[in-house]
């Protein structure tokens, strides 16, 4: 025991641990340590539980297994080569990550995307919305012992990552977004399979709920635990929809509206309760939501251009590079060197599925950002295992750390 | 909301506002890094302005000879739905900061990234260690003068240590 003690402490490397660790002579409390490999830590967290028996007394999440230093790489090299590397962040709701990037990017070089391009993105990001859900309304469902959700779940994501081959020509890692635009125009085909996709949705994500909301083990489960009052969660910076659902109705799609959602028509769904069932339903009526919004979106999608006509800023047209003299230079310029953005520090924030996703660019004027910081929604929503963790019972704790959907290739950055 | 803030923090504050600018419509506050712990006590309190939730803090690395390092706050006000960016400059010379963790819990991991990664100190942080390097790291990553590809043998690789020992 006395060297596993040792252990522990030496891995944790924090001094005043081992005074609190020691103090307990007759042993009833225990170390339990979970993950870095554990399937209820969704991704590489580990989770260093102090017990009382069955309580939580103590919960130290330790970061850092998928550190792969993001932010140093952004700083050499130029703004659009960065775009493959926002993918990999939040790897479940890629195209989300792209047009965030690219909102700040554009909002640092003052340019903005053609309308046709914003309701092509909107569409994208909300669809990209529903399949990052499902994969947390599965995995939660099977957290706490609900196997058929799981399937279900990932077979709807399926027929989202078939859009997105359609559309953009990859299942997974998109890269779609450009500075000023999208990569290329949505086809007949990719409205088509989306149109389908969202006739057919609600009728399957109501027999998802049907296997749940009535389910006795599944409301036991989730109602009243992982409790985070109003106050706690503004506190500890909780965003998206863990704030939500506990009752702070701030969604960035309302409060600094991007893109076209003005334009558009939906609710923001926000409970009071702020427990786990609560999250639960948050996020499946924002499911709903954003099938309006996909809706709408198609309904109004207007024709024109996909990319904004900035030479200084943007990538030229292949054909016109293939060409025209002017076009070949910008090419060569902008590939090489980047473009040229003023001197300045912007920040932009988008609604992500986890929650408040921004990046904060400090440029000095050359094609390279001199600093750029990823706000990411995940990291900060992991704080609660932290400042909540203690006084639940352990085996509340899968749920909880479920509920919060948090994507490890985003916390750790 | 601007004209409000600047008028109010001027008021209370008006030796330690260093510099106030705006770009792309962002309000940036540069204050000193003594008062940072008042002026966002303030600004959380205030009825009026009520910048209640802080969204992130970061730092910068300029790489001069002056004020080489800056602490970056952006705070929001979920009453006025503004957002807030406030800045302090800190020398290679004192790298220490007073921490925010008393104003707002969230401060507390967003503090230990930066010390992670720039080596500045957050002076009253309940628990500043490392959060994504190891505990026994010396450098700071995200410091201009740490190149991109690392320098080698600063973390041993797995396995590293048994092969040493196994050849005596």
């Amino acid at each position: 025991m006395e060297e596993k003690i040792d252990k522990i402490v030496e891995s944790l490397g924090r001094r005043n641990i081992e005074a609190e660790i020691r103090q307990d002579p007759l042993g009833t409390e225990m170390i339990l340590n979970v993950g870095p490999q554990h399937p209820a830590t969704h991704g590489v967290l580990r989770l260093v539980l102090k017990l009382d028996g069955e309580y939580i007394v103590d919960a130290v999440p330790e970061l850092g297994y998928l550190h792969r230093g993001k932010e140093k790489i952004a700083e050499n090299m130029t703004f659009l080569e960065f775009l493959p590397h926002t993918d990999r962040m939040d790897y479940l709701a890629p195209l989300s990550n792209n047009t965030a990037y690219m909102l700040a990017v554009e909002k640092l070089f003052g340019i903005e995307a053609p309308k046709r391009a914003q309701y092509i993105r909107v569409i994208l990001n909300e669809l990209s919305r529903i399949s990052s859900h499902l994969v947390w309304l599965g995995t939660f469902a099977m957290d706490v012992g609900a196997l058929t959700v799981f399937m279900w779940c990932f077979r709807e994501r399926e027929k989202i990552l078939s859009i997105f081959d359609i559309v953009t020509g990859v299942r997974f890692t998109t890269s779609y977004a450009r500075i000023g635009g999208v990569a290329q125009d949505i086809t007949d085909e990719g409205i088509h399979a989306i149109k389908e996709f969202i006739d057919n949705f609600p009728k399957e994500l109501e027999q998802c709920e049907k296997l749940l909301n009535k389910n006795r083990i599944f409301i036991e489960r989730t109602d009243g635990i992982g409790m985070i009052t109003k106050e706690q969660a503004i506190d500890i910076g909780l965003s998206g929809p863990n704030l939500r659902a506990s009752g702070v109705p701030r969604d960035l799609r309302k409060d600094e509206p991007y893109l076209v959602y003005n334009e558009l028509d939906f609710d923001i769904p926000v409970y009071e309760e702020g427990d786990c069932l609560a999250r639960y339903y948050v996020r499946l009526d924002e499911m709903k939501e954003s099938v309006k919004i996909v809706r709408q979106c198609i309904e109004k999608l207007p024709s024109g251009p996909v990319k904004a006509d900035e030479p200084k800023a943007t990538l030229p047209k292949k054909e016109k590079v293939y060409t025209k003299m002017e076009e070949l230079i910008h090419d060569f310029i902008l590939t090489n060197f980047g473009g040229t953005p003023p001197v300045g520090e912007v920040y932009h924030a988008v609604e992500n599925p986890k929650g408040e996703l921004g990046f904060y660019i400090v440029s000095d004027g050359t094609g390279y950002p001199w600093r750029l910081k990823v706000r990411s929604p995940s990291f900060t929503n992991i704080q609660e295992l932290k400042v909540r963790g203690k006084g639940n019972r352990r085996d509340d704790m899968v749920g909880r750390r479920g509920s919060i959907d948090t994507v490890m290739g985003e916390a750790d950055k | 909301m601007k004209d409000k803030i600047i008028e109010k923090l001027n008021n209370l504050f008006k030796e330690d506002i260093v510099e106030v600018s705006e770009f792309r419509g962002e309000l940036t506050i540069v204050v000193k890094k003594e008062k940072i712990v008042d002026v966002c006590k303030f600004l959380k309190e205030d009825q009026e302005l009520a910048f209640d939730y802080l969204v992130d803090i970061c730092g910068v690395d300029y790489f001069r000879e002056k004020d080489r390092f800056a602490v970056v706050y952006n705070l929001w006000s979920l009453k006025n739905k503004f957002r807030l960016r406030l800045k302090v400059f800190v020398d290679e010379s004192d790298l220490v900061v007073p921490s925010v963790t008393s104003v707002w819990s969230a401060a507390n991991w967003h503090e230990r990234e930066t010390f992670d990664m720039f080596g500045i100190k957050f002076s009253g942080h309940p628990d500043l260690r490392r959060i994504y390097m190891p505990e026994d790291f010396e450098y700071y990553p995200l410091r201009k003068d740490f190149p991109l590809q690392g320098i080698p043998g600063s973390i041993p690789l797995p396995g590293q240590e048994k092969i040493k020992t196994q050849r005596g």
